[in-house]
């Protein structure tokens, strides 16, 4: 019988693929294992459950909500993609690099002529397609109202921008996931540091630094996502500098209550964003480069 | 080039704690090298280094001449490697989870087909290659892990514990696996605590004990330097052997020391004179017609070497 180790065989060497092709065609195997796995399932089913309330809230409410199309998309694209993105971003890649220390996967990976870099850079593919996937779902369920409301045609010429500036917002919040998940080798810690920080954390912090330090927070990652929606505006800034306002409003007889509000421009967001992205994805690598399979 | 494997002054410290300490060693030629040492000794964290899973504290590994530290993509392109049972993506299928070795690997798509299929035939799991991974059982699981460690014919195999988790027909066909690989010219260097597999399909054997290399030796050249001078062999018989013949006809010939009936059918003869005689002995042993049926190194001699070795150092 012939047999795969061909004994008594020549050895038939093959030739490693380089790099790029590693990395294309890890971030392919990986995806499939995201797709066939059960929180890709139920992250669709969380779009689908958030699409359908957005359906529903549209068509009894309407007014306002559909009085152009542009509020239509602001408002729906604007508020749901920053949160679809962190909640994606947490649930593939919150675990990402730690799950393969718990669940052993990753001795299976390090057996491979690849470099650490090309596995933490297809699983960040993997999970950047796999969260694409989710946003998609939700554009088409908007998009679906959208073309009831408005035709098919009548699309605000900044839904694509928003669409690009998510792209980088979940690069960037991805990069920070992946980064975190570098630290643990256990999962859970990967999920909920990740979890934590991105559905209050950040804001909490972006909350102290305007309050407390009275400076533009330019340096919290959520700030930044606000362009997503912002872009929708008339008076929209696009510059690299963001908005500042003030708003004074008497509460009592003699008190007021001075709030001061910052819009990150949208240069400036995408800068931010682009910022996080090479910030978290080098130390990231730094981190996994050096970590033992102990 | 023949396959070779290098560990200079390899090294690993775990805070003060030295797991390995200064691990010379130098393996080439197609061969088996069994890697022994009780729980604890360091042979994992050696098997670990020799593939960057770890980083040594010190020195440095090759992988036929490339240095593993330097480049692990270029050192394992021609290894296969197995170290401490990984798990697979559960959600894959056999075929799947070798097709992703195999393609990460660079094994050519008209060739992959063929050779997964023969990988998974080796292992006997082709009725299971189309079944999710995720609810193999542990023997299972190891049985795809071997599986991919050799899909794409590699010149050197490092192999921790291979036949962890397997039945006793799982560890039959690994040592066939492996004599079949020895066939091909291929370097094997596999740690293992069965000392009946050791002596069975190993050439050499390296004993470690605490971090430290104790010695590094052809199995046959181990076996007589701690023996007294003598050498060891077993024989087996497929009938009980006539008492006359124990101590009379075999007992008698040239360069025997002693001869010990272990049971009705298997005696144990110590020897001098290395290989010479033991084929001499052999040959006329088989001459007498007592219905010899298999003669191989005795493995007790090697666990006396190891229980002797390992209590040294206490
Ligand atoms: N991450 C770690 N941190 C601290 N000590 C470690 C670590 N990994 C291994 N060790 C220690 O290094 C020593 C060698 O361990 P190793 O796993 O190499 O042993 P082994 O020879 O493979 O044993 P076994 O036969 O049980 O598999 C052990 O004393 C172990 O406790
Ligand atoms: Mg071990």
């Amino acid at each position: 019988m012939a047999t795969a180790t061909g004994a008594g065989l020549p050895i038939r060497p093959v030739s490693t693929p380089d790099t790029f092709q590693q990395i294309t065609k890890l971030t392919r195997y990986q995806l499939y294992e995201y797709v066939r796995s059960r929180r890709f399932v139920a992250m669709l089913g969380i779009v689908a459950i958030i699409g359908a309330i957005m359906t529903a809230l549209v068509g009894h409410y309407r007014g306002g909500l559909v009085s152009s199309n542009l509020a239509f998309y602001g408002s729906f694209w604007g508020g749901g993609a920053a949160f679809l993105v962190v909640l994606a971003a947490v649930i593939f890649g919150g675990d990402a690099i730690a799950g393969e220390f718990q669940n052993k996967t990753g001795y299976f990976l390090m057996g491979l002529p690849v470099r650490r870099t090309t596995i933490y850079v297809g699983k960040f593919f993997a999970a950047f397609l796999a969260s694409v996937a989710m946003l998609g779902l939700y554009l088409l369920i908007l998009l679906g109202n959208g073309a009831f409301y408005f035709g098919a045609g009548a699309l605000p010429w900044q839904l694509p921008v928003s669409l690009l500036i998510t792209l980088v917002y979940l690069a960037a919040v991805l990069g920070t996931t992946f980064l975190f998940s570098s630290l643990f080798k256990t999962s859970a810690y990967g999920f909920a540091l990740t979890a934590v920080l991105f559905l209050i954390g950040f804001t909490i912090l972006q909350a102290l630094v305007v309050d407390l330090v009275h400076i533009e927070p330019w340096m919290v990652i959520s700030y930044a996502n606000s362009s997503i929606g912002n872009i929708f505006n008339p008076t929209v800034n696009w510059g690299l500098f963001g908005n500042i306002t003030t708003t004074t409003t008497q509460v009592g007889r003699h008190s007021f209550v001075t709030v001061t509000t910052y819009t990150a421009g949208i240069a400036e967001s995408i800068v931010i964003m682009l910022g996080y992205l090479i910030v978290t994805a080098v130390g990231g690598l730094y981190l996994f480069e050096r970590e033992e399979f102990t | 080039m023949p396959p070779s494997l290098e560990m200079r002054n390899l090294t690993k410290q775990y805070g003060t704690f030295t797991a390995l300490n200064a691990l010379n060693l130098k393996l080439d030629g197609g061969k088996c090298v069994g890697f022994l040492g009780p729980n604890g000794a360091g042979k994992t964290t050696t098997l670990k280094m020799l593939t960057d899973m770890i980083f040594p504290t010190q020195g440095e590994c090759f992988i036929n001449g490339i240095s593993v530290q330097q480049d692990r993509k270029r050192a394992l392109a021609e290894a296969g490697v197995l170290i401490e049972s990984p798990e697979i993506y559960p959600s894959l299928t056999p075929n799947q989870a070798l097709e992703m070795v195999a393609d990460l690997r660079g094994v050519p798509a008209a060739e992959r087909k063929d050779r997964i299929r023969s990988a998974l035939e080796e292992v006997k799991m082709v009725d299971w290659a189309d079944k999710r991974v995720g609810r193999f059982s542990k023997g299972m699981k190891q049985r795809i892990n071997i599986a991919a460690a050799l899909v794409h014919d590699p010149s050197v195999v490092v192999l921790d514990e291979p036949s962890t988790g397997l039945d006793p027909r799982g560890m039959a066909e690994v040592r066939a696996i492996i004599r079949g690989l020895k066939k091909s010219q291929r370097l094997i260097f596999m740690s293992s605590h069965i000392l009946s597999e050791v002596v069975d399909v190993c050439d050499d054997v390296a004993l470690i004990d605490r971090g430290k290399l104790l010695f590094y030796d052809t199995l046959a050249n181990v076996t007589s330097r701690f023996s007294d001078g003598h050498s060891s062999i077993d024989l087996s018989f497929a009938r009980a052997i006539p008492p006359d013949a124990v101590q009379g006809r075999i007992g008698t010939l040239p360069g025997i020391g002693s001869v010990t009936l272990l049971d009705p059918r298997r005696l144990r003869i110590k020897y001098t004179g290395g290989i010479e005689t033991q084929e001499r002995l052999v040959e006329s042993v088989a001459q007498m017609h007592l219905g010899l049926v298999s003669a191989g190194e005795s493995e007790s001699a090697l666990e006396e070497i190891y229980l002797s070795q390992i209590s040294r150092g206490d």
